[in-house]
């Protein structure tokens, strides 16, 4: 059993190792590796979702890893429903991925590299799901940014490459010191790093304040949102969203693995994870509420202007994921968890679709030099579309039941989810309108393209588009597992994640007895929302192309902003970065580094030379100063003998 | 008689000279001769302890110091000719290649 959980990440490892050490030689048969041991991942992955359906749960320590004093960890595993869920996401989506990457990288000098990369990547990632204590969650957490930090500067002597990845794992960290803290203060509260041990103890804490600067807060607030930096870092929230549009400097397999499927979710995964100390906060769950929406409504806005089509999935990414913090933040965790699911699915396509178009048009990125691409590649075409409309929630699609679950939740929820509804459902509008400007720029219209890469538009080939076909699949049929009861459904997937959650919080079961005709009213909204959406894309678009220049060039202030994402970028360049260089180069450098520390070294030499010239210049080379040296030492001696002593 | 001091004072004073000779001296036989002033001042004294304390040990190590005297300017003597050959001069002033 525990075998069996353990091979599921060491079999990725040792692709990692393989592909590290003799990927030199394996050249272009360097894929085979570490697909056989992620397919082989995935399928263990299935195995043990049909065991936790069954009810078995559980899992152990394989490792002591640290013993010292009162502090004990271990490497161990965590197998229960939430767990099997994300298994079976990581593994489905980087096989997918990895399959995909035998095409789209085909050729490239660095195609052993990237495999390895990729594989060690899924190992962390199947580590961090399957911790069972907050120090392995941390270091595996670490380890994914760093193999984002690897996977994102891969094209390394591109500078906007290697400046992009430097600025993912900055911002990371950023985020990551307060989660360090988040855990430190749970040991310093609990004595254990534990997950299970934690959370049993958790009712032996409630009401325990923390005194900071004077004054005191809550113990669980405190470390609710010390957690939650660690999140808002890793999944691009408001405001340490900067890295993840840059991250798009990275191949298009990565930014489907890591910047939608996986990495960004495990700051999600972290919140669900951790949902009793979160449920010990409303305070710290009104945050993730607000930051949750507030981001999810402020990345749609910016999708709506971009022309390159990599960034405006980037944004989708940043603004869903707000969508599942809403989602956990009113304490449906069990939506977040979903749709982080199929948002994994879709948005995955989208990425990979998107990888496909440009592979299509010989490289380019801009969607201005694109248009009529739905006869030349119809696949990537018809899955893209599919995914698309599965983003905006339109049934009986994937999309639908999830983002539709959280829009409830939101809407039912009293306080500050009930108010951030009215974001999210203006965010829904947006997505479904960007979404279908992507196709509609795209793959409608006249092509726009030109030069050669006009006359090379091609489909791509099979082990591109196999992928596409089965995330297309899914993204269509995997809302199924959580159809509501409103819609006559049985909610599996609510039933399902019980065991974590809890069978259902305040009002779920209030709900079976009142009647499901405001959710039902709802679920109409939304559709309404994104059949909106689309339709404003359609006009605007297609019908009236012209409009969104005008509109462009008349709203001009409007627009820039958007354009230049609320320059964001350039404030944290005023106010963190450059001041820092400042200080850098002109004090820490020129003063401290080469005055002081420098000045310190050379100086001991420069004081021994000093020295030791003056010293020298005892050594006259003439006799009579050497003799009269002698003669002098002999009196001081002789009448210190005898005067003296 | 003459006073054990006086014959002290004079191996002194020989002794003074001999030394202020070595020390002072630019031509380096003169410095040689000092050095034989120097060994001589020590016979002197020996000798006058010699009668004053009835024994003759003293006179017997003059022997001793009188052929080592010999010996070592016969050497000395040598390393004169070796440095005239080298440098072409017996002034120490002009003798300094051990400068720094």
């Amino acid at each position: 059993m525990m075998f069996k959980y353990a091979l599921i990440p060491f079999l990725p490892l040792s692709a990692f190792v393989i592909n590290g050490l003799f990927g030199r030689w394996m050249k272009e048969q360097a894929h085979w590796v570490p697909i056989a041991a992620v397919l082989t991942s995935f399928v263990l992955s299935v195995i043990t979702l049909f065991e936790v359906m069954g009810g078995q749960v559980g899992g152990g320590q394989i490792y002591s890893w640290i013993v010292s004093g009162g502090f004990d960890v271990h490497i161990g595993f965590k197998v229960d429903q939430l767990t099997a869920v994300m298994l079976i996401v990581v593994t489905t989506v980087s096989s997918l991925v990895h399959i995909y990457s035998v095409g789209y990288m085909h050729g490239d000098k660095g195609y052993p590299r990237f495999f390895a990369y990729l594989a060690l990547f899924t190992f962390s990632m199947l580590m961090l799901v399957m911790a069972d204590n907050f120090l392995q969650l941390y270091v595996f957490w670490e380890a994914v940014g760093l193999c984002s930090y690897f996977l994102i500067g891969f094209w390394y002597e591109k500078k906007s490459a290697s400046d992009a990845a430097k600025k993912a794992f900055v911002v990371n960290r950023v985020g990551d010191f307060g989660f360090g803290l988040g855990i430190m203060l749970v040991f310093v509260t609990f004595g254990t790093l534990n997950y299970d041990t934690v959370f049993a103890a958790i009712g032996g804490h409630a009401g325990e304040t923390v005194n900071i600067l004077g004054t005191q807060i809550g113990l669980f607030t405190v470390i609710a949102l010390l957690l939650f930096t660690g999140a808002m870092g890793k999944s691009a929230q408001l405001p340490l969203h900067v890295w993840l549009p840059d991250a798009m400097e990275g191949p298009t397999p990565v930014s489907a693995l890591i910047h939608a499927a996986t990495m960004v979710t495990a700051g999600v995964f972290m919140v669900a994870r951790c949902h009793p100390i979160f449920n010990q906060s409303q305070a710290a769950l009104d945050v993730v509420t607000w930051v949750g929406g507030i981001t999810a409504l402020f990345a749609a806005t910016i999708a709506l202007t971009q022309y390159d089509i990599k960034r405006v999935v980037a944004y989708s990414t940043i603004s869903q994921l707000g969508y599942m913090f809403v989602g956990c933040g009113v304490g449906a965790y069990t939506a977040g968890v979903f749709h982080l699911m199929t948002h994994a699915f879709f948005k995955g396509l989208l990425f990979l679709g998107a990888g496909s178009v440009i592979h299509a048009m010989s490289g380019e990125q801009d969607m201005r030099m694109m248009g009529g691409l739905k006869k030349k590649i119809p696949w990537t075409y018809w899955t893209f579309l599919l995914a698309s409309i599965s983003i905006s929630g339109i049934p009986p699609f994937a999309g639908f039941f999830s983002k539709d679950e959280i829009l409830w939740k939101a809407f039912e929820s009293h306080g500050a989810g009930h108010t951030v509804y009215y974001l999210l459902a203006i965010a829904a509008f947006l997505t479904a309108f960007y979404s279908f400007r992507v196709i509609f720029m795209t793959f409608w219209g006249e092509s726009r393209a030109e030069g050669e890469a006009a006359h090379h538009v091609h489909e791509s080939p099979k082990v591109m588009l196999g992928p596409l076909v089965i995330l297309a699949a899914l993204a269509v049929i995997a809302g199924f597992a959580g159809v509501p009861e409103a819609a006559y459904g049985s909610n599996w997937f609510h039933g399902f994640m019980a065991n974590v959650f809890g069978g259902g919080h305040e009002g779920a079961m209030a709900e079976a007895v009142a009647g499901h005709g405001l959710e039902q009213t709802m679920m109409l909204v939304s559709v309404a929302i994104g059949g909106s959406g689309i339709a404003l894309a359609y006009y605007m678009y297609m019908m009236n192309p012209e409009l969104p220049g005008k509109l462009a060039k008349q709203y001009w202030t409007l627009h820039d902003l958007l354009y230049k994402k609320y320059y964001i970028d350039e404030l944290y360049d005023a106010v963190f970065i450059n001041p820092i260089k400042a200080a850098s180069t002109g004090f820490f450098w020129k003063v401290v580094d080469v005055g002081i520390i420098d000045g310190i070294v050379n100086g001991a030499g420069s004081l021994v030379v000093w020295t030791s010239g003056g010293l020298r210049k005892i050594q006259t080379g003439y006799y009579h100063h050497y003799a009269f040296g002698m003669a002098l030492g002999v009196f001081v001696i002789v009448g210190l003998f005898l005067f003296i002593l | 008689m003459v006073p054990l001091s006086w014959y002290i004072a004079l191996s002194a004073a020989v002794f003074c000279i001999g030394v202020v000779g070595v020390l002072s001296r630019k031509n380096i036989i003169i410095i040689f001769l000092s050095i034989e002033l120097i060994l001589n001042s020590v016979n002197i004294s020996l000798c006058a302890y010699s009668h004053f304390l009835d024994s003759l040990r003293g006179q017997v190590f003059v022997f001793f110091i009188m052929a080592v005297a010999a010996a070592e300017a016969a050497i000395g003597l040598a390393i004169i000719i070796a440095l005239y050959r080298n440098k072409e001069t017996i002034s120490t002033a002009e003798i300094n290649l051990l400068k720094w």
